[in-house]
């Protein structure tokens, strides 16, 4: 009885085990496919049956890629648009979410349920408006329309702070309040450093996001001296008349996947976290 | 009657310092959400368009949507074949995933680690790689197909199965959704399983009477969160194919952008954005009524 009881077991486990390696397997895969074209020469790129480990390797390809279209441009304007967002998203956020957690006015938390329901608002309905505004301020070709927004609060992280402060122990607000300290100086210096794995959370979403933005810059940047790296891949993939380029396609493909891969495996922890944050509410 | 003015003048003090603090996002509210909205409904009943006069045109747009648009009925056709589809196979995996990836083995964590990441690769950077997997003559995908004896695909490059390259694509994502999944099934407290057992439930039974129960309110948002932005794809098949072959990936918001971007029919582009509006509002209404037929909440 113990015996069969403990080979089932062992056959579930295989099970499992092969489950887990073959689902591994093939998510790895298009990576994997990625970085082999990425080092191939282009008669490489041809061949049939496909040659698994590029032979002769050709690194050159990243530089070529770089290089076809302007890509430190592309990269700089990308890091300006993130930086000010990154900045803007932590600021605001985390202002208005302190007045949410922890302050008593009329009306709060109605205006807190209209918070969670903008959350859901679909980006396509404001887009029209938003951008005929814009062109009328004649904001078109600068990088305002992408970065001001941040600076009102993204009701996403203001939900995620606002349940993170309300965790931290009131007494410690109150013992600063008896010596005097204002409400701005209990968030900037109670509640800010008590919130970093909070904030470090919002930080890297708000990165992931403009990094990874592509229908933003789409409408509102249409000078190619302002492309962000979306928009950049995206223009040498539409380069006409030059059939495979794929290794280069690859090769600029993961130097802009590359920052969020490593963001992430430095910082897994935190990235977990606020996705689970995000589907708890539900 | 000193006391309580004072009182009364600290509490309105205290409020104008609460709404100090939110106003950012009031202001934004405004700005971002709220006059947006307005507009866009008033636009919709124009014929705006960029760099020329406007005016005002009743219900012809809206006319025009319904009687002499022709790729209209396509878009919302191949909207509702991809969400249809994308939405349900991407909640079953990622639940099925996580159900595996929730099992003690070890080295557990890398497993859990290669499942996510596809999930946070850049959409562009994801779509250049899936171009050349799927490549007609080129791609890996139809060397492995042919290496199994089947005829390769045409993926892209073919009415019929560019949709579904969509979905297949989306699928690498999945590891988002699994994450929560995962969350969702490592908060199911021990002792609700150790009762099942005593009562005699087997291993199927729990997982229908004990984990699936549980599990609804997270597959409740994450339906929700899906269709979403389901309605909303774009991106893939911008970059892909533009929308065709044969207009078979004609979304919705790909017609929407045309309209308003390509072609600057910005007022038209409104209605089109006001019919998206309300459509995703009665369905975020029903399916939130649909919850207390099959969501369970616990009450503590």
């Amino acid at each position: 009885m113990s015996i069969e009881s403990r080979s089932t077991r062992q056959t579930k486990l295989t099970i499992t085990v092969m489950l887990l390696v073959g689902g591994s397997l093939i998510m790895l895969f298009p990576l994997f496919w990625t970085l082999s074209t990425s080092l191939k020469t282009i008669d490489q790129l041809m061949l049939f049956p496909p040659r698994w480990v590029p032979s002769p390797a050709q690194p050159r390809n990243f530089l070529d890629a770089m290089t076809v279209l302007p890509f430190h441009l592309y990269a700089r304007n990308t890091m300006i648009i993130v930086g000010f967002n990154l900045f803007g998203s932590l600021l605001s956020s985390s202002l208005v979410a302190y007045g949410f957690a922890r302050m008593r006015f009329p009306g709060r938390d109605a205006l807190f349920i209209v918070v969670l329901s903008t959350m859901m608002m679909p980006y396509i309905v404001q887009m029209i408006p938003l951008y005929i505004l814009y062109s009328r301020l004649g904001w078109i070709n600068t990088f305002l329309p992408l970065i001001l927004p941040t600076y009102f609060g993204v009701p996403f992280f203001i939900f995620l702070l606002r349940q993170f402060f309300k965790s931290v122990p009131e007494d410690l607000a109150d013992a600063a309040r008896i010596d005097g300290c204002s409400e701005l100086g209990i968030w900037w210096r109670i509640m800010l450093p008590l919130s970093k794995p909070a904030l470090a959370v919002i930080g890297i979403f708000s990165f992931q996001t403009h990094w990874n933005d592509f229908l933003g810059p789409l409408i509102y940047l249409t000078d190619a001296n302002l492309r962000t790296l979306a928009l950049g891949l995206y223009a040498f993939r539409a380069i006409p008349g030059q059939l495979p380029m794929f290794h280069l396609l690859m090769a600029a493909s993961l130097v802009m996947a590359l920052p969020v891969l490593l963001l992430f495996f430095f910082a897994q922890r935190y990235f977990i976290q606020g996705v689970v944050l995000s589907g708890i509410k539900g | 009657m000193a006391v309580s003015q004072q009182r009364r003048r600290y509490h309105w003090r205290k409020a104008l310092t609460g709404y100090a603090f939110i106003s950012p996002w009031l202001i934004g509210f405004l700005a971002f959400n709220l006059i947006p909205i307005v507009a866009v409904f008033y636009l919709s009943f124009t014929n705006y368009s960029v760099g020329s006069e406007y005016r005002w045109v009743g219900i012809s747009n809206y006319e025009r949507v319904f009687e002499r648009d022709r790729i209209f009925p396509i878009s919302i056709y191949n909207t509702i074949y991809y969400t249809f589809l994308a939405v349900p196979l991407s909640i079953t995996f990622g639940f099925l995933l996580a159900l595996l990836l929730n099992t003690k083995v070890r080295g557990m964590a890398y497993f859990r680690t290669i499942f996510y990441v596809p999930s946070i690769m850049p959409v562009v950077a994801t779509t250049m790689i899936f171009l050349w997997l799927m490549h007609p003559q080129l791609g890996v995908l139809n060397y492995f197909i042919r290496g199994v004896g089947g005829s390769p695909v045409a993926w892209l490059t073919s009415p019929v199965w560019s949709k579904p390259s969509l979905i297949l694509m989306s699928l690498w994502g999945v590891g988002g959704g699994m994450i929560i999944y995962l969350a969702g099934l490592q908060n199911i407290p021990e002792q609700l399983y150790e009762a099942a057992t005593i009562d005699g439930a087997g291993v199927l039974r729990q997982f229908w009477h004990v984990t699936v129960p549980m599990m609804t309110p997270t597959i409740l948002f994450n339906l929700i969160m899906g269709l979403i932005n389901s309605f909303q794809v774009f991106t893939q098949a911008f970059i892909m194919t533009g929308g065709g072959p044969l207009n078979s990936t004609m979304f919705y918001m790909l017609h929407l952008y045309n309209n308003a971007f390509s072609y600057f029919r910005m007022g038209y582009a409104s209605a089109l954005a006001v019919l998206f509006f309300v459509t995703i509002l009665v369905a975020t209404i029903l399916l939130m009524r649909s919850a207390k037929f099959w969501v369970h909440y616990e009450v503590d």
